[in-house]
């Protein structure tokens, strides 16, 4: 499903040196499989996460997504092909405040080709507990429920690959595992690859496969 | 979800920003749409005004000034013409009652003459003939049919009437005249400081004009005879040189004042004796008595004169019963400030209008082409001024689109970081922020256009009562030529607000485009 093969991105400096933050010789996630990626912060995990979804190129190697090469494709194609086959939920929800949670979970189908399904976003949002919140803006929600609609929003599109960046970061300790179990049920059910980022220990014991970005930005595979 | 939908969103969540660009906009396209609409009912009033008939004649001057006491009763009038002129475009009967028809009669329809000068209030007087309304238009209706006049209140005054009156819609309103009050008219202007009211010669409304849209709405129509008969309007009489046999008479008289002062001379000096004295005494009974016969030759002569001199008006209405007793003034005494020539085709205009500009009497104006370069010329380049300001607003209204839209990228730059992480590619984001820019141009310019065309409704009845041009309140602005194509402006404005969105929109759009996803990501909401 997910290819990473000799990647290499560095930031240029001001000076013209280059900073390498991201190394790795090969990272592999197989269809339907969830895993867990830790790193200390700094590590390069988010940026790790924006080169998967074709957000940032990486300098060297290949990002293959479904057999396709994402790096290799202009950066038109490569957002429609995020917007078809990806899912992302970010560690601060990111929902857009002007739409209701109806309207941010439609927000994830209107850049992709396939028809937007208000029926699919009812039943999303049901499924993650809302269904008696669609027409509230995110102010008017809690944080917990913020981030059950930006699952909702990522699994919109039907994606083959959900990348969840630290989701449970601005969750109270009491709501981080519902979310975590919402993520990992829903993953599993429409059988999406799954790539959480996270701090939290009690959740790595509950992965088989934990991976850590280390300082100097090698994959170490671990089995937890 | 459609990218107008997200772009309609983003203009709620930034409410307050969005209605007061979308304000600022509104207010300049409701400037642009009262400026539009009353430039064109005010050059179709202008048009209209000048229409109904092809040349006015006048004495000569300018042209200018002709036009404008004629048709726009404004500034001061020139010379008079004389009445023998004016008879050359009639037929007429001459002092033995035989219709004659005068010299440029056979190209006329009709022949309405003017005479200015006087004022009732503020509003000029113009003694003219039932012509006028009966035979005249002034202007045409969409469907290229000519607009006649017609009457709110009572009917045209007619010839015999001579103190018949006819009142503009704006003038009735104003001054209060209805039909069957009496007022007198002023000689002079109201602004002439030796202007004074002819009380005795009051004249009676028979009618008030339905609101025609021109000058003549604020004016006061008054019979021609009428108008003649005030005292100081009949022209001098010229005294012409004395005949032979007046001045036999006038000799003889001399002599015998000179002999009868030299024998009175005599008699105070005492040098005549009694009998000297009686002779003289016989010769002054025989002086008074010649006087007496004399004197009694001139008053026959005169009668004469005055008798060959009875008018014979073309315009009809000699019937001295239905004149209120009075006599119509005699032709020598007559005189009019401009005629009003509808010609029989429109090949005499030309024709007529070299001929008597060629003579000295008079000249001859087309009136539309003069009213085409007044507006033009004044009029018309107030207007484009007041437009060109109108239509400034309008872009500096966009210029606050741009600025409100491009101060607002760096919040929204997050917002835009979500939706390409989402898969929305730069063209989509860049489309969506224009989007942005052509509804609040659109939204902004339509409830303009209702701003302005309220305001138009709301002013109509001041505008109508002030000036006789009625507008009405869904009235478009009158069509313009775009490239061949004769559309109202007011159907291009919105078009043109698209236009003016895409291009303010532009900047903070390829400030979307160039967003840095990542970046705009990892900054903290």
């Amino acid at each position: 499903m997910l290819l990473l093969k000799n990647i290499y991105k560095a930031y240029c400096e001001p000076d013209g040196t280059q900073l390498p933050i991201l190394k790795i010789a090969e990272f592999r996630v197989d269809r339907g499989e969830q895993m867990l990626l830790v790193g200390r912060s700094g590590s390069g995990k988010t940026t790790l996460l924006h080169v998967i979804a074709g957000i940032s190129k990486p300098d060297e190697g290949i990002v293959e997504i479904a057999g396709r090469d994402i790096t290799k494709l202009s950066e038109a194609v490569r957002d429609r092909f995020r917007a078809d086959k990806m899912g992302y939920v970010f560690q601060t929800f990111n929902l857009l405040p002007g739409f209701s949670a109806l309207e941010n979970v439609l927000l994830g189908m209107a850049f992709t080709r396939n028809a937007v399904s208000v029926d699919r976003a009812r039943e999303l949002l049901k499924r993650v507990g809302l269904e008696h919140r669609l027409s509230h803006r995110p102010n008017a929600l809690s944080v917990g429920e913020q981030q059950r609609v930006a699952v909702a929003r990522a699994l919109a599109n039907k994606p083959q690959l959900l990348l969840a960046d630290e989701p449970t970061a601005n969750v109270d300790a009491g709501h981080q595992q519902q979310i975590v179990d919402l993520i990992r049920e829903t993953c599993r059910e429409e059988e999406v690859a799954l790539v959480m980022v996270t701090h939290t220990a009690e959740i790595c014991a509950q992965f088989d496969r934990v991976d850590e970005l280390s300082n100097i930005n090698l994959i170490e595979h671990s089995v937890a | 979800m459609s990218l107008w939908k997200i772009a309609w969103r983003s203009i709620q969540q930034r409410s307050l920003s969005s209605l007061l660009t979308g304000l600022s906009i509104a207010l300049g396209t409701a400037l642009v749409i009262i400026v539009l609409v009353v430039h064109g009912v005010v050059a179709e009033s202008f048009r209209d005004a000048a229409q109904g008939y092809h040349l006015i004649l006048g004495a000569k001057g300018g042209k200018l000034q002709l036009t404008l006491n004629t048709v726009f009763h404004l500034s001061q009038p020139i010379e008079n013409v004389p009445y023998s002129f004016y008879k050359e475009f009639t037929e007429y009967k001459d002092a033995q009652g035989k219709p004659t028809r005068g010299k440029y009669a056979s190209a006329v329809e009709v022949a309405v003459p003017y005479c200015l000068g006087d004022s009732y209030q503020e509003f000029r007087v113009v003694g003219t003939t039932p012509d006028l309304f009966n035979k005249l238009s002034y202007g045409t209706y969409a469907d290229g049919k000519p607009k006649f006049y017609e009457f709110s209140q009572g009917k045209n005054f007619v010839a015999n009437d001579f103190r018949g009156a006819v009142i503009g819609a704006v003038a009735a309103k104003k001054t209060g005249l209805d039909v069957g009050d009496r007022f007198p008219i002023t000689h002079g202007l109201a602004e002439d400081e030796d202007s004074h009211v002819h009380e005795e010669d009051a004249f009676h409304v028979v009618g008030v004009l339905k609101p025609t849209g021109t000058p003549n709405d604020r004016a006061v129509f008054v019979n021609i005879e009428g108008f003649y008969l005030i005292a100081d309007h009949a022209k001098p009489v010229e005294t012409e040189p004395p005949s032979t046999k007046d001045r036999d008479h006038q000799e003889q008289t001399s002599r015998l004042q000179a002999v009868d002062m030299m024998l009175a001379r005599l008699i105070a000096d005492g040098d005549l004796d009694r009998e000297a004295i009686d002779e003289v005494k016989k010769v002054e009974s025989l002086i008074g008595e010649m006087r007496k016969a004399f004197a009694s030759q001139l008053d026959d002569a005169a009668q004469d004169v005055a008798q060959e001199e009875e008018p014979s008006s073309p315009s009809g209405g000699e019937n001295p019963d239905a004149k209120g007793g009075l006599a119509p003034l005699p032709e020598n005494q007559r005189e009019v400030t401009s005629v009003l020539l509808l010609l029989k085709n429109d090949v005499f205009s030309q024709i007529l209008h070299n001929k008597i500009n060629e003579g000295n009497v008079a000249q001859a104006v087309y009136p539309s082409r003069e009213v085409a370069q007044l507006f033009e010329g004044i009029v018309g380049h107030v207007q484009t001024i007041l437009l060109i300001l109108a239509i400034l607003v309008v872009i500096v209204a966009g210029v606050g689109v741009m600025v409100s839209m491009y101060n607002s990228m760096s919040d929204r730059s997050r917002e835009i970081g979500i939706m390409r992480a989402l898969g929305a590619g730069r063209v989509t984001v860049m489309t969506i922020v224009l989007f942005e820019a052509i509804l609040l141009a659109v939204l902004g310019g339509a409830v303009g256009v209702i701003i302005g065309h309220t305001s138009i409704g709301a002013f109509a009845s001041v505008i109508a009562d002030n000036t006789g041009v009625t507008i009405n309140f869904l009235e478009l602005a009158p069509a313009t030529n775009f490239g061949g194509w004769w559309i109202s402006p007011e159907l291009v404005l919105i078009p043109a607000l698209i236009l003016l969105a895409v291009l303010v929109g532009f900047l903070p759009a390829v400030v979307a485009y160039r967003t840095d996803v990542s970046r705009a990501l990892s900054h903290s909401p």
